[in-house]
């Protein structure tokens, strides 16, 4: 019963400050190119798919975030790997990886349209570069965490390093890999709207930038609306299988607790 | 016959304020099937020799000797338990329990049943399938116990394995633990800094003090088995327990 009068709350509070937007709107007559009505949000919107200018623009969108994430998380996994298992690979290359972290990727955005032309390949790079940093450095801390008594166990088995890694290593940094994979998903989806900014020729952030050219305020409004959820789902996705991965994680267990309370 | 040989065995650690000489000297004989309590305040060095004998570390001088052949590195015929329970979450207790034979490729087909009997005689059955955050900390390191055995080890080495339980639990760990070294007979080296577990477990308890740490006494405890928790209160009992505090106080310790 407190669970339904929750959902109707929450379903009360959403109408109604929608409805005091546009009240607000009409009565202070804002006009629409500054703060369009929730009204003409909804039209803008219906239009668009409607006319499938949006289905259009949003596969694109989808498509570049989905590839970038998958093309820089890989990396990062790897190159985390890499670092974290070899000395050598972490002294010559680490002062490097930490200069190139500091630098705000989406600076290079400009540069990669330069190099990779319009086209998708070059959002998908600049897509896989703003994902790439939290997988490396999660893999990184994650695959060095291996708690002691656990590593004197393996060595007491008289486990290969082989061993060490597959039956110890690798799991102990799922928890770290996964949160990794949740920053790098949402990094994606911003590293494919910047991508879009810079040159691109379709896409959502490419249909924002055209819309505020024509002054199409409320557009722009309905393509925000757009975003957020597909940010939402897109991080949904990876909360979906960081369930079934980290099942054994007390952390996780206690998140799902409080998603409950929250509910 | 003896299973285990410890000759001349020294341990040095270098630190930053010199050298910190953890055995000295360390020198004893274990037979097929004896029960050992190594016993000693903290820093005696009772850690430091469990991973010698576990091969996890190598010995500054002198050797070890298991059936005849030294130990220079991690063997497969050794099984541990350590202080905490040291399971894997992500693996359920079968799972855990099968770890070294994962590890040491035996086939987890010939040893499911050993797996499964091995549980029982522990008292875990139906508790396969479940995973460690689900069981009592007497509980996980009873599967520590049960995955230490499962590849038939010619040694068990326990580093304080009840350490870490509450009192109640830790008694009935070592009613437990009696009656599995009764059943199977394992060699066991089992370290502790509870003189009245020493005494109670142990066919032999070794005296260790630190700095450096050596054995300064072998009591041979004749109490006969299988003894009963209420074994402590009988006078045959205190003796022991009396003649090996006698011997840190001399050495000016409290009391471990």
């Amino acid at each position: 019963m407190k669970g339904f009068w929750n959902v109707a709350l929450t379903i009360l509070l959403f109408c109604s400050s929608i409805l005091a937007w546009e009240l607000i709107v009409r009565a202070f007559e804002i006009p629409t190119f500054i703060f369009p009505a929730p009204s003409k949000v909804a039209m803008a919107l219906w239009r668009g798919f409607a006319s499938g200018l949006y289905q259009k623009h949003l596969y694109y969108t989808l498509l570049e975030t989905v590839l970038g994430f998958l093309l820089g998380s890989a990396l990062g996994f790897f190159l985390g790997t890499a670092v974290a298992l070899n000395r050598y690979v972490e002294y010559f290359f680490y002062p490097y990886i930490v200069m190139f972290q500091s630098l705000p990727k989406v600076a290079l955005a400009p540069l990669i349209v330069v190099w990779f032309g319009l086209g998708l390949k070059s959002q998908v790079i600049n897509t896989a570069l703003v994902a790439f940093f939290p997988l490396l450095v999660n893999t990184m801390v994650g695959l060095r965490s291996a708690d002691e008594d656990r590593m004197n166990l393996m060595r007491s088995l008289a486990a290969s390093e082989n061993q060490i890694f597959w039956m110890l290593r690798l799991p102990n940094a799922l928890p770290f890999v996964m949160a990794g994979l949740d920053v790098a998903m949402i990094f994606a989806l911003i590293g494919a709207i910047v991508a879009e900014f810079v040159g691109a020729r379709a896409g959502l952030g490419m249909l924002i930038q055209s819309m505020n050219f024509n002054m199409d305020v409320s557009g722009q409004f309905s393509v925000l609306l757009i975003l957020s959820i597909v940010g939402l789902l897109l991080n949904r996705c990876i909360l979906l299988i960081r369930r079934r991965v980290l099942f054994w994680d007390p952390s996780e267990k206690e998140r799902l607790e409080r998603e409950r309370i929250a509910l | 016959m003896e299973v285990i040989a410890v000759k001349e065995l020294s341990k040095r650690y270098s630190s930053r304020d010199g050298s910190v000489h953890a055995l000295q000297e360390i020198n004893f004989k274990v037979s097929e099937g004896e029960f050992i309590a190594v016993v000693g305040p903290s820093g005696c060095g009772k850690s430091t020799l469990l991973k010698i004998l576990a091969g996890i570390l190598p010995p500054s001088n002198g050797e070890v000797r298991l059936r005849g052949t030294s130990i220079t590195g991690p063997r497969r015929d050794i099984g541990v338990v350590f202080q905490s329970p040291v399971l894997f979450p992500w693996r359920s207790v079968l799972d855990n329990v099968l770890l070294p034979v994962d590890v040491q490729r035996l086939g987890r087909d010939g040893h499911l049943k050993v797996a499964m009997d091995l549980l029982s005689l522990v008292g875990l059955d139906g508790f396969e399938r479940r995973y460690p955050w689900e069981l009592s900390g007497g509980m996980q390191q009873r599967v520590a116990i049960t995955r230490a055995l499962i590849h038939d080890p010619a040694i068990l080495l326990m580093d304080e394995p009840f350490g870490a339980l509450d009192a109640m639990t830790r008694e009935q760990m070592n009613l437990e633990l009696q009656r599995i070294w009764l059943e199977r007979r394992k060699t066991v080296i089992f370290i502790t800094h509870s003189i009245s577990e020493a005494v109670f477990l142990a066919d032999r308890v070794l005296v260790m003090t630190p700095r450096p740490g050596c054995i300064m006494d072998d009591v041979q405890v004749k109490i006969p088995r299988p003894r009963a928790l209420e074994a402590m209160n009988f006078p045959e009992f205190a003796p022991y327990v009396h003649s090996i505090r006698g011997r840190f106080n001399a050495k000016g310790m409290i009391d471990a």
